[in-house]
């Protein structure tokens, strides 16, 4: 018991802090952008964010670029019938005042032909299309293979 | 009809005796209604990273936390197997009770991009078991979970697998005994397993 307090609170201090950065872009607000470290760059790698939709207008995510993956792909992971699969996701909507979260288990942005191996602590640009507001860039920072998400003050 | 203090309360007595009469005849019921028939024991005949062909009789006295998947999925198996390390972390004492087995659904691709260093990277305990075809699919039938490989051009290789992602927990005798849906937290799990062992 006493171990499993002690790396809760170990979880709450070790804070990273690019991956609680927030970007704007219109009504947009963009923040959590986080990945999962990789063991060389021959499998997949993954990308999370978080997006806020301030305005009055329905967004949606159209598409992802990064010079960190050959051939990045917005994926929905659902769980039917207790069977896991991942469909392309060819637009993943960001309803006006709402918030959207590509997160583990869900949406994803599927890093597939890294270029390279993606480190704990290394941190790289993913660029995010949407359908009205435009494009914008935001850096990605990667977390631990074992994460479950950046552990930001704000976070809520 | 008016009741005097006194029969309110012998009344009041008798509907209390009555439910806790109910609750003990009731209980015992659900119970043993929970607890299957006969022992489900699945089973595996499957080789580890070094080719060592492991089956459950091995691992008599354990527990088992059992997880099929495969390496080339960055979104729904680092979950389950960061949950696993958690609670492998977290019994301390404890840990060597307890087993975890990654069984691989994809086993040739996995042993080609390496099945050692990728449980590796979750937690030292973990065990990976990458078989040919046939066992794969044995093993994925006793255990009654279903795997599937898709055709997807735009994947690495050209397919990728859809399975069942829950987490099975089988007992130090090989009995199954629960399973952990996708998704539950460390701390779940662990509070589940610790007064088991
Ligand atoms: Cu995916």
């Amino acid at each position: 018991m006493k171990s499993l307090i002690l790396s809760a609170l170990l979880t709450l201090f070790a804070a990273p802090v690019l991956a609680c950065e927030t970007f704007t872009l219109g009504d947009l607000n963009i923040e959590h952008a986080w990945s999962r470290a990789t063991i060389g760059a021959d499998r997949p790698g993954v990308f999370y964010v978080e997006i806020t939709n301030n305005g009055s207008t329905d967004d949606a995510l159209i598409g992802i670029a990064t010079p960190a993956a050959g051939m990045p792909m917005l994926h929905e992971t659902v769980v039917t019938d207790g069977i896991a699969s991942m469909p392309h996701a060819m637009s993943i909507p960001v309803p006006a005042g709402q918030t959207v979260e590509l997160a583990p288990g869900g949406y994803h942005g599927m890093l597939m032909g890294l270029t390279t191996t993606l480190a704990e602590g290394d941190s790289f640009p993913v660029t995010l299309s949407f359908q009205n507001a435009g494009e914008v860039v935001v850096n990605v920072e990667v977390l631990s293979l074992r994460a479950e998400g950046p552990d930001c003050d704000d976070a809520n | 009809m008016r009741l005097t203090r006194l029969q309110k309360i012998l009344w009041a007595a008798a509907g209390l005796a009555t439910l806790a009469y109910g609750l003990l005849v009731l209980l015992p019921n659900r119970a043993s209604e929970a607890v299957p028939q006969a022992a489900f024991r699945p089973t595996f005949t499957l080789p580890d990273a070094e080719g060592r062909v492991r089956t459950p009789a091995e691992f008599a006295g354990q527990h088992l936390l059992v997880f099929f998947g495969f390496t080339n999925c960055p979104d729904v198996c680092p979950t389950t197997l960061s949950e696993v390390a958690q609670v492998m972390d977290d019994l301390g004492d404890d840990a060597a009770l307890v087993q975890p087995l990654f069984i691989s659904i994809d086993p040739e691709r996995d042993r080609r991009l390496g099945l050692a260093e990728f449980t590796a990277a979750f937690h030292p305990s973990i065990i990976g078991l990458a078989g040919d075809e046939a066992q794969t699919r044995a093993a994925a039938d006793s255990f009654r979970i279903f795997y599937a490989r898709e055709g997807d051009a735009a994947a690495p290789d050209g397919y990728t697998m859809s399975h069942s992602p829950a987490l099975y927990l089988i007992g130090p005798e090989g009995d199954w005994l629960r399973q952990f849906t996708y998704g539950t937290p460390a701390t779940d799990i662990l509070a589940d397993l610790q007064p088991r062992l």
